[in-house]
């Protein structure tokens, strides 16, 4: 099971403190995990990391609203497996919601 | 280079055998330095899966027991956090890798949920920018990102299926939250551009086309154009959200004014031309004209 976290760097529509505390959470879990600044900046690049995220087996993701995190993989170029990838959203939960979903 | 283009650099935290753990505290921080400044972070755990590597430069960053360790493979380098901080040694090895930097843009553009999208062309028809596309399946796309107006959803609100998503967007639908059926029939989401400028709207856009050049070639009277076109950017910025710094990278008054002035004098020596041609040359004869 992979475990992906969007830190959003490049604006502030996700809350500060969830993400900064499900951040710290994750750090301090001792759960091998992927981070990145910002989805959006690599959808928009095309980036072949997202491949590697999207590619295999079971992916937990940390983000946004499931849609956009959806719609921006396939926008990147690599869509999302149908099944098998969980998506948290940062901006609606709590971080302690999240993390229970992303570590359980 | 476009601002969509170039890798970035992946920076892999370095805690198993060789190195000593971080503390608690001190990755936290680390990670969260790195992803403020636009690094990409990989925490590996022995056992565990994360993304596998791909082609993109990597940083190796630890309290490396050893000193830096010797690869064959260019793009990997190691830093040791016991000797360098980690922001400067991810800003050293980026420059060294030419890995992409941290730029001011925004990442603001469409992004088209397929499942609602009906490819109905109005968001390519709608959009000034030239951010649309069509591929070669005839397919909508989002060709250019980069042209897109940073914090313009407009697009977006003309879309008759809630089809187009802008992430960063700080309500919903639009942001990707579930699409609800209130957000389809509610009017600031679902601008109706036929009612916006009455009626049928093609046959709007002819009728004023008509009377547009009958008016131009009576009365040529700029300054009704002007306020008309205020107007019309006034209803349009209200309806569809359009910031004001969009608005701004439209042609000015001044613009359409030197625009309008260069076009009259074409058109005068066009006229000039024709005049000149009609002057020296003879009438067509009979013959000429196969009669």
């Amino acid at each position: 099971m992979k475990i992906l976290y969007c830190h959003c760097t490049y604006a502030k529509v996700v809350p500060p403190d969830v993400k900064k505390d499900v951040l710290r959470q994750l750090s301090d879990s001792g759960q091998a995990f992927d981070a990145v600044a910002d989805l959006c900046d690599m959808s928009a690049r095309k980036d072949p990391a997202l491949r590697k995220i999207a590619e295999g087996g079971c992916t937990r993701i940390a983000a946004c609203y499931p849609r956009a995190v959806k719609w921006l993989f396939h926008a990147g170029g690599m869509p999302l497996p149908d099944e098998g990838v969980a998506v948290l959203n940062m901006r609606e939960h709590s971080a302690d919601e999240v993390v229970r979903e992303l570590l359980k | 280079m476009s601002r969509t283009e170039g890798k970035n650099l992946r920076v892999v935290l370095s805690e198993g055998p060789g190195s000593t753990p971080l503390g608690d505290g001190d990755r936290y921080r680390v990670l969260s330095v790195l992803l403020d400044n636009g690094f990409e972070v990989t925490r590996p755990v022995a056992g565990q899966e994360v993304a596998p590597p791909d082609d993109a430069p990597v940083l190796v960053l630890g309290l490396l027991h050893d000193g830096p360790l010797v690869t064959e493979d260019q793009d990997v380098h190691f830093r040791n956090l016991a000797e360098v901080d980690a922001l400067d040694a991810a800003r050293e090895v980026r420059e060294v890798t030419g890995a992409r930097k941290l730029d001011a843009w925004k990442p603001w553009f469409p992004v088209i949920d397929f499942s609602r999208c009906t490819n109905c062309m109005q968001c390519l028809t709608f959009c000034l920018f030239d951010v649309y596309g069509v591929d070669n399946k005839k397919q909508i796309t989002v060709q250019n990102q980069d042209n897109c107006k940073t914090d313009c959803p407009a697009c977006s609100r003309v879309c008759p299926e809630v089809a187009i998503l802008f992430p960063k967007y700080a309500k919903g639908p639009i942001n990707g939250d579930v699409v609800r059926e209130a957000d389809i029939q509610r009017e600031a989401m679902k601008v109706d551009i036929s009612t916006l400028l009455g009626g049928d709207l093609y046959g709007s856009l002819r009728t004023r086309q008509k009377a547009a050049r009958q008016r131009f070639s009576t009365e040529r009277d700029e300054s009704k154009a002007l306020l008309e076109r205020k107007r019309c950017l006034g209803t349009l910025k209200k309806a569809l959200d359009i910031p004001d710094e969009v608005l701004m990278t439209l042609p000015s008054a001044e613009d359409i004014e030197e625009r309008a002035a260069r076009a009259k004098a074409k058109l005068a020596t066009r006229q000039a031309r024709s005049q000149t041609v009609a002057d020296v040359r003879p009438a067509p004869s009979d013959t000429e004209w196969g009669i």
